[in-house]
Parts: structure tokens; C-alpha cells; sequence
């Protein structure tokens, strides 16, 4: 595993929605097994810079480039080695956990999938949910049950947006570790937005802070922090929403 | 095309009917009434008015069979689309590795899957009850089948264009597209009943030439080429017409954060 190999670049992206800028000149690189922290205010520019990397949205402007390839020009081939979980993107609740996750595995393409999945099941401790309607399940069996999907292509690039929302806090720790888990063993770069500063200082290497669509800093959360004369990471969110964007 | 991602797609649509037999019913349940209403009609015409009747018969029950073989063949296209509008499901969907053509693929073979129920339940339930018998007019009428089928895909990616560039508020232009061009199709009638200045948009419509063909085979005359040619060649023109659309639709939408937006409300 080549620690320092860049599998996302991004470089100067604007995205305009009527005249209202989102996201503005926006640079960042991902590196191979790096979790990255996107962060910032509703609003900020997170999701819509997320949804520009997955090719749902098309920018204004700027370039990204995963695995060297351009996005959206190699979108498919960029997707295949890609994956995202949300907390808002469920998946269909009207069929079972296994139908769900025999869907996506074929639309990935999946090798050996009946192996895969139950691998994955265990692994995020989730295989007595296997016949039940996802419809039914708690936010945190949802949450893994969606992140089982995300793992099952093994990507190499994994887009997470706010996967941790609404778990209570043991359900959230699981998640975190199940993610430094995957991190470790399979050398997995992940894109991560929160809104739960603990779960950035526990789980990402470094984070960016963007404020009405633009980068006002960045570095290990240490080091965010330490630079920006505040005593933690929260408490420099706060300012940072009530200051508009000088922290 | 990758055949693992259509597979994947058609499970999807396809086990949501297993998972709820109301889907299943709705499947047979309105055709089957358009079919008695229909029948009743016919047999009561037939009870008080003499002369050349058992053609009429003929006409009314095959149009109303062939009229659903091209709205179920839109229904595939819209209704599965707006399936995965309804479960917030058209994100994750449009994040994995499948490609615009698969997906309409896919929706289009579930479009195919829902025609063939309907069309065995009717073709049944009219031969018993009206002594309709669809099979004997042997494969003639299968070209005619296929062009209803093509003109219905068009139909539905239209249908699913439209509702990506308006939203959710314009999911009941999932049903309604194919009544737009119902009272022009000569479903019902023939073409020459329309107003001559409303003529020449009937017969610039595949299904217009489809049912006037039909009707010259249900009246055992030889089949229609001419109306057979001219329907091919205008479904190959609307298809072409409707992906062209689909594609500057989703342009659109990525561009302008619409398919973001109908994912997520």
C-alpha cells in the first residue's frame, strides 16, 4: 500500500446555483488510506462538494480527478472503485436487508457475493438483521446495513456523509472503529462530513473547514485547532458559525 | 452495458412486487375492469343494433388490449423511476457504476415484464368471457405488439424526463402522458372519424398506425405493410428523439442540482 498515492484531487471547483455560489475554489487532495474531514455550518458547501465528486452535480468550474481519472468524463469507471453511505440516502425500505444488499452487489458487480456479504454482515455485527425489512430497522441497524452496502465492493475510496447522525453514542463508537477498522486492514481513503466534532478527532487524519464555500482551514484536527487559538474543535465550529467564517 | 448492473436493476423492480401483493393486484386489477366495461359495452351494442356487429366486438376488445400493452410498457419506465423517487433510493442508484442507457434498459425489460402479465390475463379472461381469442390471429398481430411496446419505452422516458426536470409535482405525468395522445391514437376509432385538420398529428403518432392495422387484421383482411413501415420508422425516430431528450434532461439536472434535489425531498 502506497501511503502517499493520491486518489483524489481537487482543484479550484466552483459550483454556481442561479447565481449563488456553493462551493468556492475549492482545493484538496485524498491520499490512500487517509480518512479527510470535511466540515463546516449547514450550508457551507460540504455536501454540495461531495455531490460533485460522485458526479451527481456537475461544477461551475475546476477539476476533479479520482484515481487520475476525470470526473465526470470516467464517472463509471471513477464509481466502480468508489462507494458513499448517508444517513439520508437509505436504502429501499420496502425490501428485506438481504435483497438490498443482493441488488447492489450485482449492480457492483460483486465477486463471490454470497462470501462478501456474510463477511460483511459479521463484521459490522449485523447478520441476525439479514431477513428483516429495512424499513423497519433502528437508525443505527439502518446506518450499518447501508454502510454493509458501502463496503461491498471493497472500495478504495469511500464517501461518507454524516454516517454517524442521530446513533446513540455506543452505535456511533461502533461505527467509528468498524471505519478505522476498514481504514487499517484495506488501506481505504474516506471523504468524511460530520457535524459531531468527536467523531472527526477520533476518526480523521485531517480535516478541512469550509465556510461558505471556500477552505478557511485546514491540517490534523491538532493542528487546526492549536492554529486557530481555540480549545477544541467544536468549540472553534461554533465560532466559526457565529463569526462567519473568521476563526 | 454491463448485464450484472441491468440484472441488479430488474431484481430491484421486480422483488418489490413480491414483497406486496396490492402491486401485484394493481398489475391485472384496472385492465381487467377497462376489459368488463368494455365487454359489457360490446355484447349490449351488439344485443340492439344489427348488421356487419361481430367486427365492432372484435375492435373494441383488441384496442382496449392493445392500448394497455403500450401503457404498461410507459408504466415500466415511470413507475419504476418514481419507485426509487418515492424510497429515496434514485441517490444511491445514481452514485453506483450504472450508466443512463442501462438504467432505461432495465426499466424498459420491467416495462416488457409488466405488458406480458397483463396482456396473458387479458387475453384469458376475453377469450372466456367474450370469446375474444387473441391466438387466432396467429403471429400477425405481433408486430404491431412490438411497435405498441417500442412507442410505450418512448412514452415512459419521456414521462421520467419530465418529472426529473419538474420534480416530484409532476409525478402524475407518470399516468397521464399516455392519455395525452389517447383521443389521437384511433384507439377506439378510426382515423378518418378525427377532424381533417387534426389528421395529419394523428398519423404522425407509431400507435395511430398500429390500431388502423390492427382493425384491417381483426377484419381478417392481410396485414397492413404499409402501416407496419410507417410505424417502425416512427418509433425509431420518437425513440431516438426520446433518449436524446433523457440525456439533456439529466444534463440538466446535474448541471442545475435537480437530481440531487428530486433524491433527497
Amino acid at each position: 500500500m502506497a501511503a502517499s498515492e493520491v486518489i483524489l484531487e481537487v482543484n479550484n471547483l466552483r459550483k454556481e446555483f442561479d447565481g449563488v455560489v456553493a462551493v468556492e475554489n475549492l482545493s484538496f487532495q485524498l491520499h490512500r488510506g487517509e480518512i479527510l474531514g470535511l466540515l463546516g455550518v449547514n450550508g457551507a458547501g460540504k455536501t454540495t462538494a461531495m455531490n460533485m465528486i460522485l458526479g451527481l452535480t456537475e461544477p461551475t468550474s475546476g477539476s476533479i480527478h479520482a484515481f487520475g481519472l476525470p470526473m465526470p468524463k470516467s464517472r463509471i469507471a471513477i464509481l466502480r472503485r468508489c462507494n458513499f453511505c448517508s444517513a439520508y440516502a437509505p436504502l429501499p425500505s420496502n425490501l428485506l436487508v438481504w435483497q438490498n444488499l443482493l441488488i447492489f452487489s450485482l449492480i457492483y458487480g460483486v465477486k463471490n457475493r454470497r462470501q462478501r456479504t456474510a463477511a460483511l454482515l459479521e463484521l459490522l455485527e449485523i447478520t441476525p438483521l439479514r431477513q428483516r425489512v429495512t424499513g423497519h430497522l433502528s437508525s443505527g441497524e439502518s446506518t450499518r446495513v447501508n454502510l454493509c452496502k458501502a463496503l461491498l465492493n471493497s472500495p478504495e475510496l469511500l464517501m461518507l456523509d454524516e454516517p454517524t447522525a442521530s446513533l446513540d453514542p455506543d452505535i456511533a463508537d461502533k461505527v467509528r472503529k468498524t471505519l478505522r477498522r476498514v481504514q487499517r486492514e484495506d488501506g481505504v481513503g474516506m471523504l468524511y462530513t460530520s457535524h459531531n466534532m468527536r467523531d472527526i478527532e477520533e476518526v480523521c487524519d485531517r480535516v478541512i473547514f469550509i465556510h461558505h464555500g471556500q477552505v478557511v482551514a485546514e491540517g490534523t484536527p491538532q493542528d487546526v485547532v492549536r492554529q486557530s487559538d481555540h480549545a477544541s474543535l467544536e468549540e472553534m465550529f461554533i465560532d466559526l458559525a457565529r463569526a462567519g467564517g473568521k476563526a | 452495458m454491463q448485464l450484472h448492473v441491468i440484472a441488479g436493476l430488474i431484481l430491484r423492480y421486480v422483488l418489490l412486487y413480491s414483497r406486496n401483493a396490492i402491486r401485484l393486484i394493481e398489475l391485472v386489477f384496472w385492465p381487467v375492469v377497462d376489459l368488463m366495461v368494455w365487454g359489457f359495452l360490446t355484447v349490449f351494442l351488439k344485443e340492439n343494433t344489427s348488421g356487419d356487429f361481430p367486427h365492432f366486438i372484435t375492435f373494441l376488445i383488441g384496442a382496449m388490449i392493445f392500448w394497455d400493452i403500450l401503457f404498461r410498457a410507459q408504466q415500466g419506465l415511470a413507475i419504476s423511476f418514481l419507485e426509487d423517487v418515492w424510497t429515496r433510493n434514485l441517490l444511491n442508484v445514481f452514485v453506483a457504476p450504472v450508466r443512463p442507457s442501462e438504467y432505461i434498459v432495465a426499466t424498459a425489460l420491467v416495462g416488457m415484464l409488466r405488458v406480458g402479465v397483463t396482456v396473458i390475463v387479458l387475453t384469458i379472461l376475453a377469450a372466456f368471457a367474450y370469446a375474444f381469442r387473441l391466438w387466432d390471429f396467429h403471429f400477425l398481430l405481433i408486430p404491431f405488439f412490438a411497435n405498441l411496446l417500442i412507442f410505450g419505452w418512448s412514452l415512459g422516458i419521456v414521462s421520467v424526463s419530465l418529472i426529473l426536470r419538474f420534480g416530484q409535482a409532476a409525478e402524475s405525468l407518470g399516468w397521464a402522458v399516455p392519455f395525452l395522445i389517447q383521443p389521437i391514437s384511433a384507439v377506439f376509432y378510426p382515423v378518418s372519424v378525427l377532424p381533417v385538420w387534426l389528421q395529419p398529428l394523428a398519423l404522425a403518432l407509431p400507435s395511430t398506425h398500429v390500431f388502423e392495422g390492427m382493425r384491417a387484421v381483426l377484419a381478417g383482411n392481410p396485414l397492413p405493410q404499409s402501416n407496419l413501415l410507417l410505424a417502425f420508422g416512427l418509433n425509431a425516430l420518437y425513440l431516438a428523439l426520446a433518449a436524446w431528450l433523457f440525456a439533456l434532461t439529466l444534463r440538466n439536472a446535474r448541471q442545475r442540482g435537480l437530481l440531487v434535489k428530486i433524491a433527497t425531498q
